[in-house]
Order: C-alpha cells, then structure tokens, then sequence
C-alpha cells in the first residue's frame, strides 16, 4: 500500500516548485483519491458477470430529460458508485433501476434496462417482483414507526418468508451490526435508535428479504463520521453477498468503497437550452480517480469544477 | 471603532416611527380584545347553561324517561339512549366511507379527480342540515314512516365530509418516505396503506370521528323530519323514532312548564360537556399524533 502512495507524494512535492500552489492541493487531493482506491483489492476483471445492462437509458420528468443515453454495465458483487454534481440525475438513474421511478407522475424511462437479461420495462413485469430483487435504502433513514422487530419483519411477512421469522430478523441485524445493540429491546419503536442505527436498520429491513441488489442512495449523507464510517465499513462486507449501487457526493466515500465509479454531469449545451444529466465516464474507481480519461472528470475530481 | 461609526438613532423621535408605533399598537389591543371577547361568549354560555340547567340535574334525570305533564322526577334517559344509538350508528356508516374516500383521494385518485372529489366534500360540508334532513325525510320516511335508522344516515351524510376532510390531512401528513419504504421492500400499494399509512394515522383518523360525533351528537335539524315523534320511554328500536337530546331541549324549552324548562337547560348542560369534552380530547389527540408523525420527518 505504501509503495503506491509513496511516490504520488513525493511526485506532488516536486511539483510544487515549479507549479502555483493551488495546482498542488489539487494534484495532492487527487493523489489521495487515488490512494483510497488503489488501496482496496481490485475485482478480478474476468470474473465479471453482468447483473443490470443499461442500454441507451433517458429517464424524463415531464417530457424533459434528467439523465440521457445512460449505457452502462453494474457488475455482480461489485460497489458500483454513482458520483456528479447535485442535479445530474444519480438518483433519477438509480430509481429507475427497482422502478421507484414509475411512482412519480410523469416520469419515463426511454431506452432498455435489463435484469440479468430480463427488460425491467417490459410490458408483463411486475414492479413489485422487480423491488423484491433490487431492493433500496434512501437518503434520510426511513423507519417505520413500528417496533425495531417488526421493521426488520416487515418485508418478510411481506412476501411470506415466515418460516425461521425470528433467525432471520437476528441474522438482517447481524449483518448490519446492529445486532448487539439492539437485541435487548428488539420490541421497542424503531423511532427512538439514533440516526446512524436507523440507517442501518433500513439496510437490515432491505437485506431481510435476501435482495441480489442494494440500491443506496446517499445512505450516509445525514449521518456523523462516525456512523458514517460504519455504514462504509458495512457496505465492504455486504459486497460479499450482494451487488450494490451507491449514490454519494463524497468522492472520498466512493474511492473507500467502490469498485467501480461512474462520473455523471450536467450538460447544458444540449438542445433547447435544457439540462440533462450525461453519463461521462465509467471505470474502475482506481482508474477514475487516478487516470480520468475525460478532463470534465479530471476537473471534478480534482476539485476544478465549475 | 467606536469613534469611526456615526451615532446611531435607535430611539424612534420622528414622527413616522412614533405613528408606526401607535398603529401596531392598536392593532394588537384590537386583536387582544377579540379573543377575549371569543373566550368571555364562551364562558358565559357555559356559565349560564351551568347556573340553569345544574340545578335539575339529578340521578333521575340520566335514567328515567320523561315524566307525564305537570309531574316532576323525569329524566332524558330515552333521548340519551336514542343520540347515542343514532350518532354510533351514523359514525359506523360514515366513517368507513369517509376513511375510504380519503384513502382513494391521498393514495389513488389522479390529481383532477383528487380536486373533484375534495370540491363535491366541501360542497356537502356546507350543505345545510335541514337540507340534508329534508333529503333523507323524503327518501327514507315517506311512505315508511319516521325512525332512528333513517336519523342515522342523516346524522352519516352531515359526518361524512368531516370525517374525509380531516382523514384526507392527516394521511397527506405521513411522510412520502414511509411510503417508499414500504414500496421499495417490494409491497402493494394496497398493501402499504393498510400496514403502514392507516396505523400511522390512525391516530387523526380517530380524531376526525370524535369531532364529528361531536358535531353530530348536537344537530337538531337532521332528527327533526326523520325521528321526531316520538313516545316518552326508553327504546333501543331503530326501527321506530327514538328521541335525542337536542330534540329534547328544543321541545322542552317550549313547554309552559318551568319544570320542563328546567329540563331543557339540564339537557343543554349535558350536551355541552358531551360536546366540550370530545372536542378538547380530539383535539389534544389530534395534536399528539401531528407530534409523533412530525418526529418521523
Ligand atoms: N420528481 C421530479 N419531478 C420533476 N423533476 C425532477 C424530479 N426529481 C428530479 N427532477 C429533476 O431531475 C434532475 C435530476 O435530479 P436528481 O435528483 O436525479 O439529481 P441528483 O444527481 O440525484 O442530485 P443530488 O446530488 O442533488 O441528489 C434535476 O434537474 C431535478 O430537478
Ligand atoms: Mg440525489
């Protein structure tokens, strides 16, 4: 690990002779994303099998596009991150993903999204199915106000998974490390944990009902350091067992946690004069932080963005 | 830096700021006396229907019915029994439909008919109630005569867009993230409104019924065309007219008799606090459940 950080450093610190001082905390900030990822164990690139094909993916509100001609591969196993400027459509892509979008009057996916080579948009699918699979945590954490038990129970007595209720409730709250701090009052409101516990509640409510894919959408953002650094840390050990989607505007987050990095941004010179999200790049996260290939990511990560 | 800055005039001298000062003023004693006035009205109505009616309040009164003419010793019992009988059966009518409406509304109607439907409710809630008791006497007692039953949808027609309204509100309070919670762990629509809209809300939704009891338990002119004439005795039949407590004051304070007057503010008395205490629970209930969804926000 140090020897990949070593000579980043050394190299900024030469620089900064020669170049203004403002370049070499850009380059500094950018060798310590680069660091972040290079640190974590790269995925086998073989190994690499498909779970969701987005094909061509523009997802309107109201006839205006959000986010357009989205193609993109989220890997099985792996932390797909989606980073950008706020407006650029992560979560409008990410909740079309289980469908969350087809709740919002007037919102429309154009183009193909695939499932393990199953159209989510196809006439005969039902969206429920679809959630049931590709489950989702949200920004601000969302407990029912129910007992933290019933919270966990919820999804399973949803979809008649009653069989073992109780070992499944306590393994959903291993999982999350919840487990220990919450199962002497398991039937105590779910309103009453902190922040940082009902986040991972909700995770271990999404994760009850044995998902293949977690959609994340700024899971941390409304938390401290602290309980975030749990939530990042929980998201390493679930990659084991499932595919995770990870919206987030922490680019340190993104370097810690993901696989793979997708830079999304805004482009306002299209047609009408309208804004619409773009996919820029998509790479492994080491690579895009390390080597972007676009300059549009290389500003962003290094903090140059307009 | 003091010696650098310009005095400061903070005291208002000129004429402008002390003009300023005086209308405020008097806008705020305006205000103040008000809402003394509304506390003081109610007070003296209580106080006064205390002063006549407590008096003639006595065991007797609760449970016997009326007494023949000229006799003391009666009571209100029939008409106790008969608001009650009346008013829980038009809350069972209304509030499942009313509930339903809501449901329909918040979960399901698109947003025009959502606005239609808001617009037909708050039409009915201003719909007169001697309109909606001369409705229900031509529909259901011509021909088969007067009876509680056909009171109690009167009484339901006048709770329903009371109970849909404040039902419509408060499930429009729980918060779209549940919502989505619920959505997102792969349920129904359906499914998500019965687990965890309605227990969210029930809370309001209670409320909504209490206040519309209370509203209900109080309307004279519904009884009056369709359970009016009634016999002096305490009945449980639906099928016929049974008395009520308003119907009770209005027909006592027109006797001659002051005993029977007597009677009439002691029935008065006994809706009041009826009334009163529904009011202040709903609304102490009704404030507890906006607390608890406001905490889940
Ligand atoms: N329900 C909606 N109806 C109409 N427009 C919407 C809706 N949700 C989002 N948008 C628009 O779509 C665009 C993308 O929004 P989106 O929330 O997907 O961005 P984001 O990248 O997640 O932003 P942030 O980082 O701030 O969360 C924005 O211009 C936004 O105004
Ligand atoms: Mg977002």
């Amino acid at each position: 690990m140090s020897t990949v950080s070593e000579p980043d450093r050394v190299e900024s610190a030469d620089a900064a002779e020669q170049e203004s001082t403002a370049e070499v905390v850009q380059n500094q900030s950018q060798a310590n994303l680069g660091e972040l990822a290079a640190k974590r164990t790269p995925v086998p690139v073989g190994d690499r099998e498909v779970v969701l094909k987005l094909d061509d993916v523009t997802v309107s509100y109201s006839g205006s596009a959000a986010i357009k001609a989205v193609s993109m591969d989220v890997f099985r196993r792996h932390v797909t991150a989606f980073i950008g400027p706020s407006g650029c459509g992560k979560t409008t892509l990410l909740r079309s993903l289980n469908r969350m979008n087809d709740l919002v009057p007037g919102a429309i996916v154009d183009g193909t999204i695939t499932y393990h080579g199953h159209d989510l948009y196809d006439a005969g699918v039902d969206p429920v199915e679809v959630r049931r699979r590709i489950g989702m945590v949200f920004q601000r954490p969302n407990p029912f106000p129910k007992s933290i038990f019933d919270n966990v129970a919820y999804g399973l007595r949803l979809h008649g998974m009653k069989d073992r209720l109780d070992e499944r409730v306590e393994s959903a709250l291993l999982k999350t490390g919840l487990w220990d701090e919450v199962k002497d009052r398991l039937k105590s409101s779910a309103l009453a944990l902190s922040g940082g516990q009902q986040q991972r509640l909700c995770i271990a409510r999404a994760l009850a009902i044995e998902p293949e894919v977690v959609l994340m959408d700024e899971p941390a953002s409304a938390l401290d350091p602290i309980a975030t650094q749990r939530i990042e840390d929980l998201i390493g050990e679930l990659k084991d067992d499932y595919t995770i989607v990870i919206v987030t505007h922490n680019m340190q987050q993104a370097a810690r946690v993901a696989d793979m990095t997708a830079f999304f941004s805004v482009d306002v010179s299209a047609e009408r004069g309208g804004r619409n999200g773009v996919l820029v790049e998509y790479a492994p996260t080491a690579d895009l932080f390390i080597r972007p290939a676009d300059p549009r990511t290389e500003a962003y990560v290094t903090g140059r963005f307009g | 830096m003091s010696a650098a800055t310009p005095p400061l005039h903070l005291r208002s001298s000129t004429g402008r700021a002390r003009r300023r000062r005086l209308v405020g003023r008097g806008m705020e004693l305006l205000a103040t006396l008000a809402s003394v006035l509304a506390v003081a009205l109610l007070a003296i109505v209580v106080a006064s229907v205390i002063k006549e009616g407590a008096p003639a309040l006595s065991w007797d009164f609760f449970t016997k019915a009326p007494a023949p003419f000229g006799q003391t010793n009666g009571g209100i019992a029939n008409s106790i029994v008969g608001t009650a009988l009346m008013t829980a059966m038009a809350t069972a009518m209304a509030l499942p439909a009313g509930v339903l409406i809501a449901i329909y509304n918040v979960e399901f109607a698109p947003p025009r008919v959502a606005e239609m439907v808001r617009l037909v409710l708050n039409v009915l809630a201003g719909v007169p109630t001697i309109v909606i008791g001369i409705f229900v006497y031509g529909l259901l007692v011509v021909g088969s005569g007067q009876s509680a039953a056909a009171a109690s949808v009167a009484l339901a027609i006048l709770m329903l867009p009371l109970i849909a309204r404040a039902t419509e509100e408060v499930l429009a309070l729980v918060p779209a993230s549940l919502r989505e919670a619920g959505l997102a762990l792969g349920g129904t629509r359906a499914r998500t409104v019965v687990r965890i809209i309605l227990p969210t809300a029930v809370g309001g939704i209670v409320t909504s019924a209490i206040v519309a009891v209370a509203r209900a338990a109080g309307e004279t002119a519904p009884v009056l065309f369709t359970s009016s004439i009634v016999a002096n005795l305490v009945s449980t039949d639906v099928h016929s007219a049974l008395g009520s407590i308003p119907l009770s004051i209005y027909v006592n304070s027109e006797s001659p008799s002051v005993h029977d007057q007597q009677q009439a503010w002691a029935a008065a008395l006994v809706l009041l606090v009826f009334v009163l205490v529904l009011s202040i629970g709903g609304r102490l209930l009704s404030l507890r459940t906006r607390r608890q969804i406001e905490r889940m926000r």
